[in-house]
């Protein structure tokens, strides 16, 4: 009987207090020293002297080095300008297992308590009410057993019919063997599920006969079989195909592995965080991961460990064998479309039975350096969580949109109606302060101007197409978010439509980030890609501005672009919005709304919210 | 002819541990094959084959080998720094400033870098040794171009950038190549 009191462990709470102990600085900073309270989260920092390795010698370096000097041309103004508003993020996260479980959304995140790098990863927990908002909790798990001393990874959770909670996640042993694991909330009427257990007869997966002791890991959220079993399955590889390996169980604990693979892509990889989950034809909402039917398709993403990129295919179940076959093999799983074409990974959803709809969350990392990391204290994030559904008007695409409850943060919004930009210019966009927005904006083109424009045989791609400097017929047109009066530094999201020599249309969505800084230490690419624009579609994008990252949605959320920005002048009051157009051939009309975006509070729980917490409920979304 | 005879056998029993039909070859091919795939193939042969350990090494192991050599060149660095930030009094601030900032990114390299490749190379989540590569080339580089005039630390940033680049690169090929 798993539920057992077993290998019982207490979440170690982690300091609450702002103070955190920097890994390279035994000086802990505060308030006083320019930290603000509202950044503070769990810091279970240590700090790391002789006996941890660090040589004596560098301690006495460090203290003819002066504390207060930045790497070059970091200031702390613009370092301390990066920390976002409403997006989640602690010291260093991962991607892990959100659920919703009575009345809260949790998230357990990747989380590295001794340093502003990868290494040393347990299991951080936060909990919210609207996913906007969240309270931090202490450490859920830690690795103090065998199995998972090397690493608490990537896990997900299955609740059961009767509302329990099963948490499968891949532990890194001893001997850096990847296993996957039982754990289970020692306390299901906790709200908070604060404390875990882990099942005294872990590991309840060891890698099979075949498969290499460290390409097996993230197991998914389990759904049921007609015959009444759970089924999961976790990713792997087999010399340079991505594969996922399918095993079927009654109680979590005893397995057996199917033969045929959920399904392979040859020259992919490794496939890390395999999300497998069904969504509906027909109907604009979610569904549970065990659903299935005529109305439904599947969709298996897959995380490759060889680009760090996300990618997903849609595609048919077939339930009897435990395969998947992608509707169109040309664009299978990791070889066709992306969830985002910038900065994101080991993203996975969760159906949210709370408001019936499927959430996907992914994780962002930093573009700067690690000593700008260091300095700052922090590095990684969470996107904004999206809804998915699918795209019932191309049949090809999921759609993504931020959470309507994003919307809660919108203060005072600014409409502009029919902006005309002609070829070749830039209109600044009057709203104030530029660091934390939501834009939504839509373009027209002007008909004639497509029809008539010089086709060219030359390949657009986002990547080499020159970014939006470079003027085509028509385009590059969009906005220009992170900018400075005077453009030295700007980010412009952008379309740009490619005319080929027989006269078709193309679309593509993009993001230079080639001058979003004067910093040389910063990723600067251009990311984008191909969007599907139908007859009759308007172009249309939305912009989430949140200090250092840009999410950017086009076309409801068919083509997705989130980046990281580290300006050193277009922070704070000087940073601006633009309509720009450097398409030679096209004027453009842009309708844009612009909000001001207020901060989510991101804190530790304390006991006055206890009493919130009361009030709240009665109000709760 | 007894002789040859033992010679062969010895060369078959040595084979037979070498399951990878690559490495009957013997692991002089194997240096050479994986520093060709490396954009500094000079420095890479020459880091891998100064070290004995790189004898008989697997592919990982020459990693391994690499990072090790990353951590004693930016510990050179960082000691140099130190050096000639203690000699003070002889510096403009300029340079002492830069000198500064480039202690602070070799800290880094040092006491970040190194231990998040070697956590990854361990346990076998290879993109995290391979961003934990890249930065330091970063590091490296960045310290070279803070100097505005003529930098004390050329030579030895190069070779840390360099070095970084390499580890980057064979950490790919396992990625890519090996399951192991």
């Amino acid at each position: 009987n798993y539920w057992s009191d077993n290998a019982r462990i207490h979440g170690s709470l982690a300091s609450s207090t702002s103070k955190r102990t920097h890994p390279l600085r035994p000086v802990s900073r505060g308030p006083a020293q320019g930290v603000s309270e509202k950044t503070s989260g769990i810091w279970a920092g240590v700090s790391r002297g002789p006996a941890q390795g660090v040589s004596e010698k560098t301690n006495r370096v460090r203290a003819s080095v002066p504390w207060n000097i930045l790497p070059e041309p970091w200031n702390s103004t613009m370092l301390e300008w990066q920390r976002t508003a409403f997006h989640f993020q602690p010291e260093k996260n991962w991607m892990n297992g959100p659920l919703f479980y009575n009345g809260w959304y949790h998230f357990f995140y990747q989380y590295n308590p001794n340093g502003a790098v990868w290494g040393d990863i347990v299991w951080g927990h936060a909990v919210s009410k609207d996913l906007i908002n969240w309270f931090h909790l202490p450490l859920a798990m830690v690795a103090d057993q065998w199995y998972d001393k090397n690493g608490v990874w990537t896990g997900s959770a299955t609740i059961l019919p009767d509302g329990k909670i099963v948490m499968l996640y891949t532990g890194s042993t001893t001997e850096a063997v990847q296993v996957q694991n039982l754990a289970f909330p020692a306390n299901h009427s906790d709200p908070f599920l604060i404390d875990w257990v882990k099942y005294h007869g872990n590991p309840v997966l060891v890698p099979p006969p075949g498969i290499y002791k460290k390409d097996f890991r993230d197991p998914t959220t389990a759904w049921l079989t007609s015959e009444g079993k759970w089924r999961i399955t976790i990713g792997s590889k087999r010399d340079k195909t991505g594969i996922s390996l399918v095993y079927d169980t009654k109680d979590f604990i005893n397995y057996e592995m199917l033969e045929a693979e959920l399904h392979a892509v040859s020259g992919t990889g490794m496939w890390e965080c395999v999300d497998f989950f069904p969504v509906s034809k027909t109907e604009e909402k979610g569904l549970d991961t065990s659903i299935n039917g005529p109305e439904v398709k599947h969709v298996v993403k897959v995380s490759l460990d060889d680009d760090r990129h996300d990618y997903y295919a849609l595609g048919t179940y077939h339930e009897k064998n435990g395969s998947w076959i992608p509707d169109l093999p040309e664009i299978d799983v990791g070889i066709g479309i992306r969830y985002d074409y910038g900065i994101f990974y080991a993203s996975k959803t969760f159906y949210d039975q709370n408001k019936n709809r499927r959430v996907l969350w992914g994780w962002i990392g930093e573009g700067d350096s690690e000593a700008a990391d260091m300095e700052k204290g922090w590095a990684s994030l969470q996107s904004i969580p999206r809804t998915i559904l699918f795209d019932n008007k191309t049949g090809t695409n999921l759609l993504q949109w931020p959470v309507e409850e994003i919307e809660s943060l919108r203060l005072n919004g600014t409409e502009f109606e029919k902006v005309e930009v002609k070829a070749g210019s830039v209109a600044p966009l009057d709203v104030g302060p530029g660091s934390q927005l939501d834009i939504i904006a839509e373009f027209e083109i002007d008909k004639e101007a497509l029809k008539k424009a010089t086709g060219s045989n030359i390949t657009f791609s986002c990547q080499t197409g020159g970014g939006a400097a470079k003027s085509g017929a028509l385009g590059p047109f969009g906005i220009l978010v992170l900018a400075d009066e005077s453009l030295s530094e700007q980010t412009p999201v952008y379309f740009y439509i490619a005319k080929d020599s027989d006269g078709d249309l193309k679309t593509f969505f993009c993001t230079d980030l080639s001058r979003s800084s004067k910093a040389p230490d910063v990723d600067k690419q251009i990311f984008g890609s191909y969007v599907p624009v139908l007859k009759d579609e308007n172009l249309s994008l939305r912009v989430l501005v949140d200090h250092s990252i840009v999410e950017s949605f086009a076309q409801g959320g068919r083509t997705v672009i989130t980046s990281r920005i580290y300006p050193t002048e277009a922070i704070n009051g000087a940073s601006r919005v633009f309509l720009f157009n450097n398409a030679t051939e096209t004027c453009v009309t842009a309708s844009v709304k612009i909000w001001q975006m207020d901060s989510a509070f991101i804190r530790p729980y304390s006991d006055d919210d206890d009493k919130d917490d009361d009030d709240r409920k009665s109000s709760a979304p | 002819m007894k002789n040859l005879i033992v010679i062969l056998f010895a060369f078959l029993v040595c084979q037979a541990n070498a399951f990878r039909p690559i490495l009957l070859l013997g692991n002089q091919n194997l240096i050479e094959r994986t520093c060709k795939q490396t954009p500094f193939y000079d420095l890479c042969i020459w880091s891998l084959k100064s070290n004995p350990e790189s004898r008989d090494a697997s592919v990982k192991k020459l990693a391994q080998i690499m990072v090790d050599s990353l951590k004693t060149k930016a510990t050179e660095t960082f000691d140099l720094i130190d050096e000639l930030l203690q000699d003070g009094l002889a510096l403009d601030p300029e340079m002492q400033k830069a000198l500064t900032s480039c202690a602070e990114r070799y800290n880094v390299i040092i006491r970040g870098d190194v231990p998040e490749i070697n956590a990854a190379l361990k346990t076998g989540d290879y993109k995290f040794a391979a961003k934990g590569a890249n930065d330091a080339a970063i590091e490296a580089n960045s310290c070279e171009i803070e100097f505005p005039t003529k930098s004390p630390l050329t030579d030895m940033n190069k070779v840390v950038h360099d070095v970084s680049v390499v580890v980057a690169s064979i950490v790919k090929i396992i990625q890519t190549k090996f399951s192991f």
